[in-house]
């Protein structure tokens, strides 16, 4: 098991016939992710090729559902069209919509995150993240495939190649899942999700969880863990020397005033008994004592 | 994006929101010629992102066109906590009976827009929020549903304005909420909002901070970026569309990912500890490292006069490590005798071995590779000390 998808997730590419959208489809159909299709508004009809498959494309991800089964799509439509395409998945009561599209205005974000929670029937993860993995079973977005494999950590981080460091960093143990949830003001799946997720999964083990500067997100986070979690924890977070003010990267990583410092989610996450590590290295070797007892 | 006071007005008076005659100026005469415009006294306001500017000395009554000039002169060139005053904007001076406070901003723990609105105005809303929180409205706002007359006239109340400004005011948060929306903004605050002695209601002061990943619906947007007062290096570097941020330090830094530079940053700094120095900058060159990207960042970096050594450091994902040391190669090449600093290069993933031998075989003398992130840091470090 893991956490939101699994060997049987049936996934649409939204966005498949542009660039971005048909190399990352040949990279997850090589990883056995079972994709079974694509959304190009306009292009329904027709088939695209991609890794010797061919793949059939619709208008609409209702169309897509009807004909495949599809349960998931992965979003790779340009920021311009991202609201409209998530939009249509979650009119079509789609169960998983991963947006990997970075640079989505927030007010477009706010509107269809709005949207999916009044109709309840569709988790969103990101925009702006890199997808999630569960080693061996599937692989949603632009996570590397080779870094490792299956194993009983959880990761849960904001950031891609942060995520894939600490993969790297803890490779000889390997991951139930690990979920990039984006660095975007309003996301549409959160540290508590993914923590509550892992606490319940009965294949992981522990936890790192990733942080960075900017909102409360790992103060809440912080909180839901001494009240849920029972796993072991490890933190990191990002971002110790960014000044006040600055945007770093990432649309949501900017410390206003005294709100959203690195060393106040360090200190927030500590007192509820999150060991927290001052560098990835330092993280990974945290958990690594934990799981070697 | 922040704007300046007198962008906001600008934007509010756009969207019809009231606001008192307003002119912003660069030097003294202008400011003249703006008091002259608007006529009577009128209040000379430093423009600049920081508050507390009252009380350093940024906003001064003027009692003529003449006077304006004076007190220009005065405020223009002030440092208030590490911004210069480059302009200043010349306002219409009102008699003032109440101030009031409504914002309307991006809530991210919610992941909607929250609207604060109270009859106690003109002083930091953290203060009215700790001392008088009975007096602060906050409603969360569905951008679904949006801000209805009857929505805004409720908040309005729960905000404990008086009956008689009670309509009047809500009117103005309506106005307020279809400009957030038009403008794609983050937050719009209207600090004091006031009443004047002949009972107008009127935004007096503002903030305004838009949503940069809405450019592409604003071209008009474009105009408001702060030009002046940018950083060189952050100027040359958003032309070339990087993402770097200027800081005061020695190593300079690059990187794939926002988080990961941030990490950088942090393991650079604490590995700088023992030498003194510290990160430079945070650059992230993104997914698609190519060669004339990496030539472009380093450029910039090795313009910063203060860096002393760079500190390269990719965690391939997407992007193959072999590309990564191709694109440095080739930055090298491109940028021949301008390259001066000692580089540090740290390659791990996707294709590590293919991009460590690349940069191997070009034996660039300026070039060093260690293993890990960790390692490469103290490198760089230490070679900046030197």
């Amino acid at each position: 098991m893991a956490i939101f998808i699994n060997k049987e997730t049936k996934v649409i590419v939204q966005g498949m016939t542009g660039s971005e959208g048909t190399k990352h489809t040949g990279r997850m159909l090589k990883y056995g992710t079972n994709i079974v299709g694509g959304v190009t508004p306009g292009k329904g009809g027709q088939s695209a090729l991609i890794e010797g498959k061919s793949l059939p494309v619709f208008n609409s991800v209702a169309e897509a559902i009807a004909a495949t089964g599809a349960n998931a799509s992965v979003v790779f439509v340009p920021p311009k069209f991202a609201k409209g395409a998530v939009m249509d998945a979650i009119d079509a009561g789609l169960p998983l919509v991963v947006v990997i599209t970075e640079g989505i205005p927030v007010h477009d974000t706010a509107i269809f995150y709005a949207h999916a929670a009044a109709k309840g029937t569709t988790r969103i993860i990101g925009p702006n993240c890199p997808g999630l993995i569960s080693p061996g079973l599937s692989n949603i977005g632009i996570i590397p495939g080779d870094i490792t494999g299956p194993g009983r950590i959880g990761l849960v981080s904001k950031s891609g190649t942060l995520t894939y460091q600490m993969m790297y960093e803890l490779r000889d143990f390997g991951f139930s899942s690990a979920v990039g949830i984006g660095g975007d003001p309003i996301i549409g799946t959160t540290h508590i999700d993914c923590l509550k997720a892992f606490q319940d999964d009965p294949d992981t083990d522990a936890i790192v969880m990733i942080g960075e500067i900017g909102g409360d997100a790992e103060e809440r986070a912080a909180a839901f863990i001494a009240s849920y979690v029972t796993k072991p924890v490890v933190g990191y977070v990002a971002g110790f020397t960014a000044p006040e003010g600055k945007t770093m990267g990432h649309a949501g990583a900017i410390v206003s005033g005294s709100s959203g410092t690195a060393e106040a989610k360090k200190v927030a996450l500590e007192a509820a008994g999150v060991k927290v590590g001052k560098t990835p290295s330092e993280t990974a070797a945290l958990m690594r004592a934990i799981l070697n007892g | 994006m922040d704007l300046f006071e007198y962008q906001a007005r600008d934007l509010f008076e756009a969207h019809e929101i009231p606001v008192l005659a307003g002119a912003v100026a660069s030097t003294a005469v202008e400011a003249e010629r703006a008091a002259a415009t608007i006529g009577g006294k009128v209040v000379v306001k430093a423009q600049v992102k920081v508050g507390g500017r009252g009380k350093a000395g940024g906003v001064k009554l003027a009692v003529d066109a003449a006077d304006a000039r004076a007190k220009a002169e005065a405020i223009l060139g002030l440092d208030i906590k590490g911004h210069i005053v480059q302009k200043v904007m010349i306002a219409q001076a009102a008699p003032i009976a109440e101030e009031y406070y409504m914002a309307i901003l991006l809530d991210r723990a919610n992941r909607n827009f929250l609207v604060m609105a109270s009859v106690a105005g003109g002083m930091e809303i953290e203060e009215v929020a700790h001392t008088q929180p009975e007096k602060l409205a906050r409603v969360g706002v569905d951008p679904n549903v949006g801000i209805s007359q009857e929505l805004a006239l409720e908040i309005v109340k729960a905000g404990q304005f008086p009956e008689s400004v009670q309509s009047d005011v809500a009117g103005v948060l309506l106005k307020l909420w279809a400009a957030f929306v038009a403008e794609d903004a983050t937050l719009m605050e209207i600090n004091p909002l006031v009443k004047t002695e002949d009972g107008q209601i009127i935004a007096l002061d503002g903030k305004v901070t838009l949503d940069e990943n809405a450019e592409f619906r604003h071209p008009n947007h474009e105009a408001l970026i702060d030009h002046a007062s940018a950083n060189p290096l952050e100027a040359a570097a958003k032309e070339k569309n990087l993402n770097y941020v200027k800081l005061q330090g020695e190593v300079g830094i690059i990187g794939n990912g926002a988080g990961l530079v941030m990490s950088t940053l942090d393991v650079v700094a604490y590995a700088g500890e023992k030498y003194g120095v510290k990160p430079a900058n945070f650059l992230d060159i993104g997914g698609g490292a190519s060669a004339e990207v990496m030539a472009n960042g380093l450029s910039i970096i090795l313009g910063d006069q203060d860096v002393r050594s760079v500190f390269v450091n990719v965690f391939g994902g997407i992007t193959a490590c072999d590309a990564v040391a191709n694109g440095i190669v080739q930055a090298l090449e491109i940028l021949g005798d301008k390259a001066t600093k000692p580089i540090v290069v740290r390659l791990d993933g996707n294709n590590v071995l293919e991009g460590r031998r690349i940069l191997n075989e070009a034996a660039h003398p300026l070039v060093q590779q260690l293993d890990t992130m960790d390692g490469a840091a103290a490198k760089a470090a230490e070679l900046a000390a030197k």
